[in-house]
């Protein structure tokens, strides 16, 4: 092992890479050892998962040379990439939809498992790594936490000599991810080099070796993670200093946009959770977060609220002061929700559409881009260059498709849609996911810009720190049921930590069922 | 309804549903990999032509429905080279090789038209073919009826059971994710855009050689779009394939005895000749209702083309 861990496992060499109009990579070198944790880092839009597609063989260099355990190697496809025992968690997952969890797996395992077997390994890799997952589910029926969870499993039963892993953790919760770090450094222990992307200082500094910096696709700088501190780091990406966000607190509440009135609703999945008597009162001026580990109903709860599943009556559902419970979602819109939805690609954003068509979708009432059912195509592109420059999202204008951008920028461009239709009520649900530190400071100080105006805000989303920067008000959604609702200032993200296995005061059961997050 | 007549009813159901079964079932593995193919017609009318040339010359219908198969997966090659190779849109393509095979296929077949061939004895089961009321109907058969039977659990077992089929499925949902975790996307798709073709060829040989054992231009009259609709109908799977077309099949054939019989009725012909059409597309929605079903089965990327990113 002595002499294998030492020796260079990858090299880049002067790796270019040119898109049409783009020069997303330009002369990279790069090499990872044996039994290395290296990171890439870098803004949205900077080059690391074009990087590391060329790595995977999704795409070919323009120019440059990959050496491999030594040898010159041209990746041609992920089947070679595989075959020399690289492995690669993709930032936009790559699962398929209408086959289980273990259908999933078996797809990505060389060897042909029986599935039966597979699944009770898979059951049992699940535990071991603190990435709770039912095998017989259907993908299309996970939440994004727990698709993530299944791609990372699938990545690591394949037992990989090289890890790519881009933004893992984007929706991981934080015992996840802490188990998931064990995992990753004993398999670097083990001899595996792991290439690491993410945009969570914190966790690079607390995982990672060495770390290579990108700046508009070219190498900026080299670091020890472990010499930084995460403002150091977020330095070194963007060239300059970290943004902060201002938070004042609420002044007093205003009228009410959304009341959840027992709001109970099966799930039209049948290993979903159904959502049992929840009751929530957002005002105007106020910013409400529900926390919560993905696949405790969140999904669901989204859905009621946006309309995208209408339910029996028309109570529970109250949007600003409308019973809306059976109205569907260009209805609830039209009451002047705007709502951003937890996949961006697919649901957020129809990906071979132009950015201007995309904010059509969704803004072409409020911000006036349709007029006697006719396209207003200038305004239409108008607002989307707007849209982009208000919210610095790195692409080519609003003519260019929705999967051309980077992961961040496209979160970047949805969140702006939506707010810049000034909405009554706006709903999103994990508003900064893969977003880069001065983009995620960035969106969170819209969100409150936008409460400072008396938009009413819920968001959901898997991460404390953010919920507790910006909310004025937080609960829990655990197994379907919602806790009380705390200010932020009488509560603690160790308290809130503890509500997230579904044990708050007075909670039903609390105490008695046993956890599924338990290892 | 007496026994007899009950009898040759059910016999001549099965006949009539058993081309429309192989090559829908055909036609469902094509489209669960995510290829369109309305080339049907014409990869039919070019096996009935080939397989009744084959039979006709040597005598020996076998070799004919071999020649079939052989026509139909040629056809269906032309519609692989053209979506999958050179990536054209999957609609014009196979618009276009229904077309072409249908016109080539009345060329080839002008020096046999209305010749008839010998008819190929059924091939009668032991025992079971003694059954009383439905024995006869259903196990003294043409040897092709039985292969639709067989082909009908091949193919239930390969997509819901077999790794292959799992693959399949898979490019058919998400072919860039099955291209990115290493699976050759277009050489999965051309082979079950080729099985497609074989079923599609044999469908034409059994019309030509078993059930009207003789050559017309426009024999296939249609059954490759009924199979493609049969399909979509039946939400890509097999059981309501199969359903659907014995469903056509009935209908179809106690139409013509009612309309045969002389029977006093007071509906139109043409409605009685409708009726086969939309009694099957009401049935089929009727038990294909089921929203989550349909998403499960119906396989996302169908008619889009597909090339790995550069
Ligand atoms: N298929 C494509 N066509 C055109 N441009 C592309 C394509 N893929 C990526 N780009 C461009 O290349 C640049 C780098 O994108 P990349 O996805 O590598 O960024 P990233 O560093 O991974 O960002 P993020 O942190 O947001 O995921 C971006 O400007 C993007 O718009
Ligand atoms: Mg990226």
């Amino acid at each position: 092992m002595t002499e294998a861990s030492a020796a260079v496992r990858l090299r880049l060499q002067g790796i270019r890479k040119v898109y049409p109009g783009v020069v997303a990579n330009d002369d990279i070198d790069l090499s990872v050892s044996a039994g290395e944790i290296h990171a890439v880092l870098g803004e949205n839009g900077a080059g690391k998962s074009t990087l590391m597609k060329m790595i995977y063989g999704v795409s070919r260099p323009s120019a440059g040379e990959i050496h491999w355990e030594g040898r010159r190697v041209d990746i041609a496809s992920p089947a070679q990439a595989r075959a020399l025992g690289i492995g690669m968690v993709f930032q936009h997952f790559s699962l398929f939809e209408t086959l289980t969890v273990t259908e999933n797996v078996a797809l990505a395992l060389p060897d042909k498992p029986a599935l039966d077997e597979l699944a009770s390994r898979i059951e049992a890799v699940s535990a071991r790594y603190g990435l709770p997952v039912d095998p017989r589910r259907h993908v299309h029926a996970l939440s994004v936490g727990e698709r993530q969870r299944v791609e990372i499993i699938r990545c690591l039963l394949q037992d990989p000599k090289l890890l790519i892993m881009d933004e893992p953790t984007s929706v991981l919760t934080p015992p996840a991810v802490r188990k998931l770090f064990d995992t990753l450094r004993q398999l670097a222990a083990e001899g595996c080099s792991i290439l690491y992307i993410s945009h969570k200082l914190d966790e690079i500094q607390a995982l990672c070796h060495t770390a290579t910096v990108l700046r508009g696709g070219r190498v900026s700088g080299h670091c020890r993670p472990a010499e930084e501190t995460p403002q150091s780091m977020a330095r070194l990406m963007i060239g300059g200093e970290l943004p902060v966000c201002e938070h004042s607190p609420a002044d007093g509440r205003g009228e009410l946009r959304l009341r959840l009135a027992g709001l109970s609703h099966a799930s039209a999945d049948p290993f979903g959770t159904d959502l049992r008597d929840i009751h929530l009162d957002v005002h105007a001026g106020e910013i409400v977060g529900i926390a919560g580990v993905s696949g405790n109903g969140q999904q669901e709860l989204l859905q009621a609220i946006s309309g995208e599943e209408t339910i029996a009556e028309k109570f529970p559902v109250q949007i600003c002061g409308v019973e809306a419970g059976r109205l569907n979602a260009a209805r609830r819109r039209r009451l002047g929700l705007c709502f951003v939805p937890e996949e961006r690609l697919g649901r957020g954003a129809v990906p071979s559409m132009s950015l201007a068509d995309n904010a059509v979708l969704t803004a072409a009432r409020n911000a006036a881009l349709v007029r006697g059912g006719f396209l207003a195509y200038t305004r239409a592109r108008r607002f989307a260059s707007e849209c982009i420059e208000r919210f610095n999202v790195r692409c080519g204008g609003p003519q260019a498709v929705a999967r051309s951008l980077s992961g961040g920028n496209l979160q970047k461009f949805i969140i702006g849609r939506e707010i810049l239709q000034t909405p009554r009520l706006l709903v999103c649900a994990q508003p900064t996911w893969g977003v880069d530190v001065g983009a995620a400071a960035f969106i969170r100080q819209a969100i409150i810009d936008l409460r400072n105006r008396g938009c009413a805000v819920l968001v959901i989303s898997e991460e404390l720190d953010e919920l507790f920067e910006i909310c004025d008000r937080i609960a829990v959604l655990a197994k379907g049921r919602l806790s009380p609702v705390r200010p932020i200032g009488e509560t603690s993200i160790e308290d809130i930590g503890v509500w997230m296995s579904g044990m708050w005061p007075g909670a039903e059961g609390s105490g008695g069922e046993d956890d599924r997050a338990a290892a | 309804m007496d026994a007899a007549l009950f009898s040759s009813i059910l016999f001549a159901t099965v006949v009539a549903g058993t081309p429309l079964i192989i090559v829908a079932l055909g036609l469902l593995v094509s489209e669960r990999a995510g290829v369109l193919n309305l080339g049907a017609e014409g990869m039919m009318a070019m096996g009935a032509v080939a397989a009744f040339a084959v039979t006709h010359s040597t005598g020996n219908p076998w070799l004919g429905v071999l020649a079939g198969l052989t026509a139909g997966m040629g056809t269906a090659l032309i519609h692989g080279v053209l979506c999958l190779s050179l990536q054209a849109n999957q609609v014009a393509a196979g618009l276009a090789v229904a077309i072409f095979g249908v016109g080539l296929s009345a060329f080839v077949g002008k020096p046999f038209e209305s010749v008839a061939l010998p008819a190929v004895p059924p091939i009668r089961i032991p025992f079971i073919a003694d059954i009383p009321l439905i024995g006869e109907a259903l196990y003294n058969q043409q040897a092709l009826v039985y292969f639709s039977w067989a082909l009908f659990w091949a193919v239930l077992w390969f997509l819901a059971r077999s790794r292959a089929g799992l693959v399949l499925r898979a490019v058919g949902e998400a072919p860039a994710s099955a291209h990115a975790i290493g699976y050759p996307v277009i050489l999965i798709r051309y082979l079950a855009v080729l099985f497609g073709g074989a079923m599609a060829g044999i469908g034409g040989a059994f019309l030509s050689v078993f059930y009207t054992p003789m050559w017309m231009e426009g024999m296939v009259a249609g059954r490759g779009w009924i199979a493609l609709a049969l399909v979509v109908f039946a939400t890509w799977r097999p059981l309501r394939v199969m359903v659907g077309a014995y469903l056509f099949g009935g209908v179809m054939i106690t139409q013509l005895f009612i309309q045969g019989s002389g029977l006093q009725i007071d509906f139109p012909a043409q409605f009685l000749s409708s009726l086969p059409y939309w009694a099957t597309i009401v049935v089929l929605v009727l038990i294909s209702r089921n929203p989550n079903a349909i998403r499960l089965n119906s396989p996302a990327s169908l008619g889009k083309p597909f090339r790995p990113e550069q």
